[in-house]
């Protein structure tokens, strides 16, 4: 019983979460970074919308400039991976630590600030589940749809192709750097309205919101993945599979908390999750014999020579 | 229409590693020619197609295209001029998205990319008369991920995107090596119809002293970094493979180290 009153707070979180890990997904899966951004960005979106509301703007130019200031985080970890030549992981840490201190500073100095849940014309709180439910079911389908559209045009076939076979992408002549730039621009920029929402929804932005928050978007991206992709192996279903897959991570975590596992080991659960599927592909590989495996070259004979 | 001065490589400088792959290399390409390219491990072949390709910059000398200086031009910029299949039938190719995918990327290089649909019905169609060209029945699978292919298959759709938008200059890698006979032999023909169809500019490394012989109309042999052996026209046509070897020797002051070339038919 006490589970099924937590599920409708769970699922609406649950998507707000789903939603941030489209973001990651489209560093992740499409370009091929682990983006460690994300951990900040998804707090900078908490921040800029709790403090602009807080200062009297409205909500939806609130949300706006929060995607905007998360569309400037991805852009600094694309500069300093392509520009400045730093690995794209340790590239996301330096920002990430960046923005811890533009956070503080964006929260006053403090580490929390509040929404005042009677606020006009707010998206979506947990006092009203339901339409937390519908609000981000219409949000998430509209990013869906907005990056179907974007990722099938010319320009968003190369990002996916910079990620694909970056060689490949460079042949054909596009530009891989600016590529990962954009890509991770739009990756943050998700994460950082996931943010917004989720500090209107649980009516503060904390300091420490995003904390593990790349974690919990590639358990989504598992779950949800190995969900759709038996479904049907395209974008968008990929997509809906990865909000789905936030949102059965959601109940999960609701779940074992009703069970009493102690909420501080919850982090640790998540993380394990995520290195369950991580590792279980390599033991396959290494440990079972793929019987279907064929030879795709028959016979390779080394010709090249040898250079970089 | 190419044209290579002077040009030098030197991977791993100041170490022990040192390699001098590119020693002051000279070419140049004349319009229309399809050039075979054949030497031993190290003397600097792929060393060369990457230096046009702008992998890297060279340490010095000079890259000329039909007049424009390609030397400090970023590698996905010259692409506009440049097609390329490598000898990683893997690295052409993008194996997680279509092959209509694919080929809308290739039919976009060197042209200005747009927030437009990227593969359009029309251009399906052409799409699937390319493919049908290549008999090997691809002209119905155009949704399918490449990385389901064959490394031919694989290797045929590589070289259609480097040739759907006419390059001037036709780089290819070694682009059969990693195939079976059967394939490899395949694709080559692929290459030779798709080359003197659109009397394509063509440089073409082989590690196989017949094919070298057998297509294109000039030949050039390398040896440590440099062209040792330059031979064109109706001398190349009556050439054989002994003569070939007593180039190189002669030229070189050396045995041609590669016995799996002289073997290779």
């Amino acid at each position: 019983m006490a589970f099924l009153n937590a599920l409708p707070g769970a699922v609406a979180e649950g998507l707000i979460w789903g939603l941030m890990a489209i973001g990651v997904y489209i560093s992740y899966k499409v370009l091929d970074i682990a983006d460690l951004t994300v951990d900040g960005s998804i707090c900078t979106g908490a921040c800029v919308c709790a403090m602009l509301i807080g200062g009297g703007c409205p909500v939806i130019l609130a949300v706006i400039v929060s995607f905007l200031a998360g569309v400037l985080t991805g852009v600094v970890t694309g500069l300093f991976h392509t520009a400045l030549g730093i690995p794209s992981i340790l590239a996301g840490i330096l920002t990430q630590l960046i923005l811890y201190s533009v956070n503080l500073t964006i929260l006053g100095g403090k580490s929390l600030a509040t929404i005042d849940p009677r606020t006009n014309n707010l998206l979506l709180n947990m006092s009203n589940n339901t339409l937390a439910i519908v609000v981000m079911v219409a949000i998430a389908a509209a990013i869906i749809v907005g990056l179907w559209l974007f990722f099938y045009t010319e320009i968003g076939l190369t990002l996916k192709a910079t990620g694909d076979n970056p060689d490949m992408s460079r042949a054909q002549g596009v530009d891989v750097s600016r590529n990962k730039v954009i890509g991770l621009a739009i990756s943050n920029g998700i994460v950082a309205l996931a943010g917004a929402l989720l500090a209107q929804y649980k009516g503060s932005a904390n300091i420490n919101d995003g904390r593990g928050a790349i974690v919990i978007g590639l358990a989504a991206i598992f779950i949800g993945l190995s969900v759709s992709l038996k479904i049907k192996p395209n974008f968008v279903v990929s997509l809906i599979g990865v909000v789905g897959g936030g949102v059965i991570y959601y109940i999960v975590y609701n779940f074992v908390i009703l069970l009493g596992l102690k909420t501080d080991f919850l982090k640790m659960l998540s993380a394990i999750i995520v290195a369950i599927f991580l590792a279980v592909p390599y033991l396959k590989t290494t440990y079972f014999k793929n019987k279907k495996a064929e030879p795709l070259i028959t016979t390779v004979q080394s010709g090249g020579d040898g250079n970089a | 229409m190419l044209k290579i001065t002077n040009l030098q490589k030197t991977f791993n400088p100041g170490t022990v590693n040192a390699k001098t792959a590119l020693s002051g290399l000279n070419l140049t390409l004349e319009d229309g020619d399809f050039v075979t390219v054949i030497g031993g491990n190290g003397a600097g072949k792929s060393t060369l197609l990457n230096a046009i390709a702008g992998v890297w910059k060279p340490d010095y000398g000079k890259i000329e295209l039909d007049g424009i200086d390609l030397t400090n031009i970023s590698e996905h910029k010259r692409a506009k001029f440049l097609g390329r299949v490598f000898q990683d039938p893997m690295k052409g190719t993008a194996p997680d998205m279509e092959i209509a995918e694919n080929l809308a990327i290739a039919s976009k290089r060197g042209i200005k990319r747009r927030f437009k649909w990227g593969v359009k019905k029309a251009d399906k169609e052409q799409y699937r008369e390319l493919l049908a060209s290549l008999e090997l029945g691809l002209e119905t699978r155009l949704t399918t991920k490449v990385g389901l292919l064959s490394g031919g298959q694989r290797q045929a759709v590589t070289l259609l995107m480097a040739t759907l938008n006419k390059p001037k200059l036709l780089l290819l890698d070694e682009h059969t090596a990693a195939l079976d006979p059967k394939t490899a032999s395949k694709v080559l023909q692929l290459t030779n119809k798709i080359v003197s169809e659109n009397r394509l500019t063509t440089l073409m490394i082989t590690h196989n002293m017949h094919d070298a012989i057998e297509y294109g109309n000039r030949l050039i042999m390398m040896h440590e970094g440099n062209v040792v052996v330059d031979v064109r026209g109706e001398e190349k046509q009556k050439l054989t493979i002994e003569q070939l070897l007593q180039l190189f020797e002669a030229s070189s002051g050396s045995k041609f180290a590669s016995d799996k070339a002289i073997l290779s038919k």
